[in-house]
């Protein structure tokens, strides 16, 4: 029988490398090279590392009005006076705020859905954050909400059962347009980019 | 002779998951290999010059190049996008269970030239004006056959009489059809009216033309296919999960319409 690579180590290392092989994108080999290196490096910085772990789990939560990931209730985005507060732009995950903000071009609030639904993967609309938002739109004044899950075929059913809901809540419901990537090829996009790159054709600028 | 290292063939993608920073690994079935699993790298980049192409639902024309675990993708190109699914949702929910079930069904890299062609034939329905919850009806009778799993709709399966045109019953363990006497007393057996049995014969023979023109009753429609489903659910001993999205829509559906 193989022996299991982690039985040689002592008990100590080979928990850790347990632990770090649960991660996602760690694979038995990363978790080993990851632990050595750990090993090897100063008490200080081990230390840090691990207060910074039990950090993030202690006190992050969910911003209780868009879900995102916060240390103050409301996040500051929610809590701040310089945002616009009629839009609100729904996103899969937290991540996807971080691109939007890089970005500098929106200034409303945020809603997070914690994930997207995925039919085959039996993940419908009841676990992601949709009563959340619903309640949102009852309570505030919101005119319009933005669409900004991933142009992939989750993203836009997600969408598309999303606008059914809230289309008869009053505020007009946008997507956000889909069409060729700066720095892509035409000759390599396939056809629904193309169409919906000449749907949402805009006059040109010069 | 074995695969060649580099091949083209033509694929419809059934399913994808997310792998590491940017990849995905694609469950397609292939015209010519059956059902495999193919890493796409990089397509998670808005930049990927293939993810466009390797949407769920796609049907295209795949380059594999054999490597150490599964298939990776060197190129692609669309041959249809079956793009009036993608903006229906009734539609989309429909087809992701064709795809779902074709994947549970299929056995890994043994050809399925026919059932292929099925799931070709029944995204393409789907478009169009036939009633898309029938279309799926006869999809699940023509998967079944294909996979060896044809339910007995002629004779009962206890005594061997054929089936009258009275109430009889629908056994999912015993593969079809029981005689009243037989059926009675036989545990998870459920009752089947004679137009039910006429309907499931039907599905078991008829092309997609002929259900186009198929108009049933909201009570039979049900029927048929609770039958369908206990049969399916019994055969792949799992419950197929995007069924439950769709009896999702068609609840909101109901209620919006009340």
């Amino acid at each position: 029988m193989n022996e299991h690579p982690t039985t040689a180590a002592a008990a100590p290392v080979a928990r850790l490398i347990e632990e770090f092989h649960k991660l996602p994108g760690v694979g038995p080999k990363s978790a080993q090279r990851l632990t050595y290196y750990l090993l090897r490096m100063p008490a200080a910085e081990a230390r840090a590392l691990a207060e910074a772990i039990l950090e993030v789990k202690e006190r992050i939560t969910f911003c209780s009005a868009c879900q995102n990931v916060t240390d103050v209730n409301p996040c500051r985005i929610c809590a701040s006076d310089r945002r616009d507060r009629t839009m609100i732009c729904v996103v899969e995950e937290p991540l996807d705020i971080l691109a939007l903000e890089r970005s500098g071009s929106y200034q409303g609030l945020y809603h997070v859905l914690h994930g997207v639904i995925s039919p085959m993967d039996g993940i419908g609309p009841e676990e992601l954050k949709i009563e959340e938002l619903l309640s949102r739109l009852r309570s505030e004044e919101v005119q319009e909400v933005i669409l900004a899950t991933n142009p992939n075929l989750e993203g836009e059913a997600t969408a598309m059962y999303l606008t059914r809901l809230l289309r008869p809540l009053g505020p007009k419901v946008t997507r956000l347009a889909s069409g060729l990537p700066v720095g892509g090829d035409l000759e390599y996009a396939d056809d629904v980019t193309l169409s919906r790159a000449l749907e949402g054709r805009q006059e040109a600028q010069g | 002779m074995g695969t060649p290292r580099i091949y083209k063939t033509e694929a419809i993608v059934l399913r994808q998951r997310k792998m590491g920073e940017a990849d995905r690994v694609l469950t397609l079935h292939t015209l010519t290999h059956g059902k495999l699993d193919a890493k796409a790298k990089g397509v998670r980049k808005t930049t990927s010059r293939m993810s466009g192409h390797l949407q769920p639902l796609n049907r295209c024309m795949v380059q594999l190049v054999q490597g150490r675990t599964m298939e990776i993708i060197a190129g692609c190109e669309t041959l249809e996008s079956f793009q009036p699914l993608r903006e229906d949702l009734d539609r989309l929910s429909r087809a992701l269970y064709a795809a779902e079930l074709a994947d549970r069904f299929l056995a890994e890299r043994v050809e399925a030239v026919a059932t292929y062609r099925l799931l070709q034939e029944t995204l393409r329905h789907l478009q169009g004006d036939a009633d898309v919850d029938l279309v799926l009806r006869r999809y699940e009778m023509k998967l079944l056959e294909h996979a060896g799993f044809r339910p007995e709709l002629d004779r009962c399966l206890g005594c061997e009489v054929p089936m009258g045109p009275q109430r009889n019953f629908f056994s999912p363990m015993a593969g079809g059809t029981l005689c009243p006497s037989c059926g009675a007393g036989t545990a998870g057996s459920r009752m089947l009216s004679a137009d039910g049995l006429k309907v499931l014969r039907l599905l078991q023979r008829a092309s997609y033309k002929e259900i186009e023109r198929l108009n049933i009753p909201p009570a039979l429609a049900q029927e048929v296919e609770r039958h369908q489903r206990s049969y399916i659910a019994c055969v792949l001993e799992r419950d197929v999960n995007a069924a439950a999205f769709v009896e999702r829509l068609r609840r909101e559906q109901q209620r919006l319409e009340i």
